[in-house]
């Protein structure tokens, strides 16, 4: 069971993950199935707030209420009162004062679902908020790495491309190293954010040292929409110093997964060689996230049921 | 007439720490000394408490005109006066901005009407604040702006602060800098560092601010004129500063509570309330700010008093808008953090909250003195108290000291002889 909000893994401890990953497990198996219908969230209502575009954290987590009976909405800050200036807070309790009683956000601001989760009575689910945590993410690559190499204990994982930028660095990050992998980073050092290094994480900025006998690659995309300047010159310097391509991905342990949250720039932060290679799990993170999500949500909603029956 | 009994008198300046007695006569200070007595004066008993020059504090924002929903002179004069100032020089970002004679005169009107404390405007520096043409320094002097600031906003072209320093010098204008290179901001919300880093927040470097503060003290230098940097908060900032006075440039500065008293560590969970520019910095900067009080490289401390409505600060931490208020807290947390520590003494801290901003911006006051405009502050340094918001003057709560216990009660100001 876990506390009414998840909003990111630094709040989480390794049990917590392992028990979500377990149930993950078995969500798989009804995702996986003909007959795709749980009761669990028969009767609840569970609300996706996107103020960032998204397909396939959006769809999953829509899915995975649906598959668990829940009565479902979206909503998207492009087509609702936020584009007439109403805030954070007054939308909140507008959605949280219908009966909700799961909030899922996604927000361009960093701390936006803890706000939110203070100031609502239903559990917050944050789906990614600025360029601090992307939970279920991190969740999703771990049921994946999980899969396939049995644990974490004594991995080594790396992860590169555009750190300071990535929610979804921070989530994997914190994971990892709480699950007892070790995480290595690498990057153009102005993707780097200042201090990283003080989360006991050796950083790099040369890709192939950071490739290097790792068992996991997780690659970010580059967000070209979250730079305020340009922090490389070009897309084409990136890829060629910073991309992963065969050559590299030859220097990491045989068996390595390559990982990557999507959507790809193709050609920028990997090429189509690796990105369909029989070591890139991409396709597998998307059925993953959302096992993790019907997780997530069995598990948030656990003392509300429990309460009602 | 009025007499303040057995007070203990703090002055530094004019060597005063001891029990005496004032008497004040039409509004100014006529007689210091012991056992003093006067026929049919009202009588203050201060036994017990200190007796310190009316604190100034030249760094303010009073809102007013413009956005009096955040705070006006009357909420934000009242605040000043229960915090123990006698004088406030507020800046002029107010809307229209103080950059024209007009607001001068009202803002000098409004405080005199309400007759909380004395209000010395600061006008801007530039048109609109924007950083482009001077303003009217010889007209905004004659109707009583006491210097000038862009404060909020850096004067971006040195061309133009350099032409400030030179131009407001002719009328013994002190240009008060904010100094923020804006091309090292880069979206910024809080200092750069772990602390940001481990939040997904943009952070601010050390650089933003010391290379604005390198900059003018290098064209004051070359201009052999002063300048005053405002708020410094980094332990850069405090050696660019420290090593420009050695050198013999009309370098002064000024830092606030905040920066000696709280770290980013205080951003916590994304709370708006520890939301500010210059932003919290490191432990390491708190002790460098500390050691440039001590040493003198600080001439005053001020609060940069900046009210918000709370929709301004309950909101996502990127979009909260920048700053604190500070009047009501300030001589509390010198006296608990600087003084009760033993950094510096009572006598110090009351120089750099009076004395310290009076010579920067050319005021007769700041000082226990016959023949002195009998401006006082009475407090008990020794009397604790739990910092309570919702009892402030204040029309703004955004403070991050609620609930804190400090050291120092303010029990009354004394203003032009009338004990308020």
């Amino acid at each position: 069971m876990l506390g009414k909000d998840l909003l990111g893994i630094k709040q989480l401890t390794a049990e917590e993950i392992s028990g979500i990953l377990d149930l993950a497990g078995e969500m798989k198996k009804v995702v996986l199935s003909e007959d795709k219908k749980l009761d669990t969230l028969k009767g609840l209502s569970v609300v996706t707030l996107f103020y960032e575009n998204s397909t396939r954290t959006r769809l999953s987590f829509e899915l995975a209420s649906k598959y668990m009976s829940s009565s479902s909405a979206n909503i998207t800050a492009s087509g609702s009162s936020v584009q007439k200036g109403e805030s954070l807070l007054d939308t909140g309790h507008t959605i949280d004062r219908m009966g909700t009683d799961v909030i899922i956000m996604r927000h361009q601001c960093s701390g936006a679902a803890a706000f939110l989760a203070k100031n609502v009575r239903a559990s917050v689910i944050n789906a990614g908020d600025g360029m601090n945590e992307h939970p279920t993410q991190a969740l999703l690559d771990a049921l994946t790495i999980k899969e396939h190499k049995g644990g974490f204990k004594g991995l080594k994982a790396a992860i590169i491309g555009d750190v300071l930028h990535s929610r979804v660095a921070r989530s994997n990050l914190y994971l990892l190293q709480k699950m007892g992998a070790e995480v290595c980073l690498a990057g153009p050092v102005t993707l780097m954010p200042k201090d990283i290094e003080r989360f006991g994480v050796k950083t790099y900025n040369n890709v192939d040292k950071a490739v290097e006998g790792a068992d996991v690659i997780i690659n970010l995309r580059i967000q070209l929409e979250r730079q305020k300047s340009a922090l490389f010159p070009t897309v084409r310097e990136y890829s060629s110093v910073f991309g992963l391509n065969e050559r590299r991905l030859a220097l990491a342990a045989p068996d390595a997964l390559v990982m990557h949250p999507g959507p790809v720039n193709r050609g920028v932060e990997m090429n189509s060689a690796v990105i369909d290679c029989g070591q890139s799990f991409i396709d597998e993170q998307v059925t993953n996230g959302v096992s993790v999500r019907m997780a997530v949500l069995d598990l948030l909603t656990r003392g509300k049921r429990n309460a009602v029956n | 007439m009025l007499l303040i009994k057995n007070g203990h008198l703090i002055d530094k300046l004019n060597g005063l720490d001891a029990v005496m007695d004032i008497l004040v006569k039409d509004g100014k200070i006529a007689e210091i000394g012991a056992g003093l007595s006067a026929d049919g004066a009202e009588v203050y008993d201060a036994a017990g408490k200190y007796v310190a020059p009316g604190l100034i504090d030249m760094h303010v924002h009073l809102r007013d005109p413009g956005y009096e929903y955040k705070e006006d002179i009357e909420s934000g004069t009242r605040a000043a006066q229960k915090g123990g100032f006698t004088a406030v020089a507020c800046m002029p970002n107010t809307n229209p901005v103080a950059d024209n004679k007009a607001v001068i005169k009202y803002i000098i009107d409004r405080a005199r009407e309400v007759g909380m404390c004395k209000v010395y405007p600061i006008a801007a520096i530039t048109k609109g604040m924007k950083g482009e043409e001077l303003t009217e320094m010889a007209d905004l002097r004659s109707a009583g702006a006491v210097a000038v600031s862009d404060d909020g906003k850096p004067v971006r072209s040195g061309g133009v602060m350099q032409r400030a320093i030179k131009y407001a010098s002719m009328f013994g204008l002190p240009v008060i800098s904010h100094c923020e290179e804006m091309s090292l901001m880069d979206g910024g919300v809080m200092n750069e560092g772990f602390t940001a880093t481990s939040l997904g927040l943009r952070g601010i470097s050390p650089a933003v601010e010391e290379v604005m503060v390198s900059r003018d003290i290098i064209i004051a230098e070359h201009e052999g004129l002063p300048v005053h940097i405002a708020h410094i908060s980094t332990r850069g900032s405090a050696e660019l500063v420290r090593q420009g006075k050695r050198r013999g440039v009309k370098v002064t500065c000024e830092t606030c509570p905040h920066y000696f008293t709280l770290t980013e560590e205080a951003v916590g969970d994304f709370d708006t309330n520890a939301k500010m520019n210059p932003p919290l910095r490191t432990q390491e900067d708190v002790d460098a700010i500390i050691e440039a009080i001590k040493d003198g490289t600080v001439d005053a401390i001020v609060t940069d008093h900046a009210p918000h409505h709370i929709d301004e600060k309950r909101l996502e931490f990127e979009l909260a808008l920048n700053g604190i208020i500070g009047l009501e807290t300030s001589l509390p947390l010198g006296i608990t953090k600087l003084v009760r520590p033993g950094h510096i003494t009572l006598g110090d801290l009351i120089y750099k909250m009076s004395a310290g901003p009076a010579k920067i911006l050319g005021l007769e006051a700041g000082e226990i003195k016959v023949g002195r405009a009998a401006d006082l502050t009475i407090f008990d340094p020794d009397e604790k108290f739990a910092v309570d918001v919702s009892k402030f003057q204040s029309k703004s709560k955004n403070c991050p000291y609620d609930g804190m216990e400090l050291y120092g009660k303010v029990y009354n100001t004394v203003l032009d002889g009338v004990v308020k």
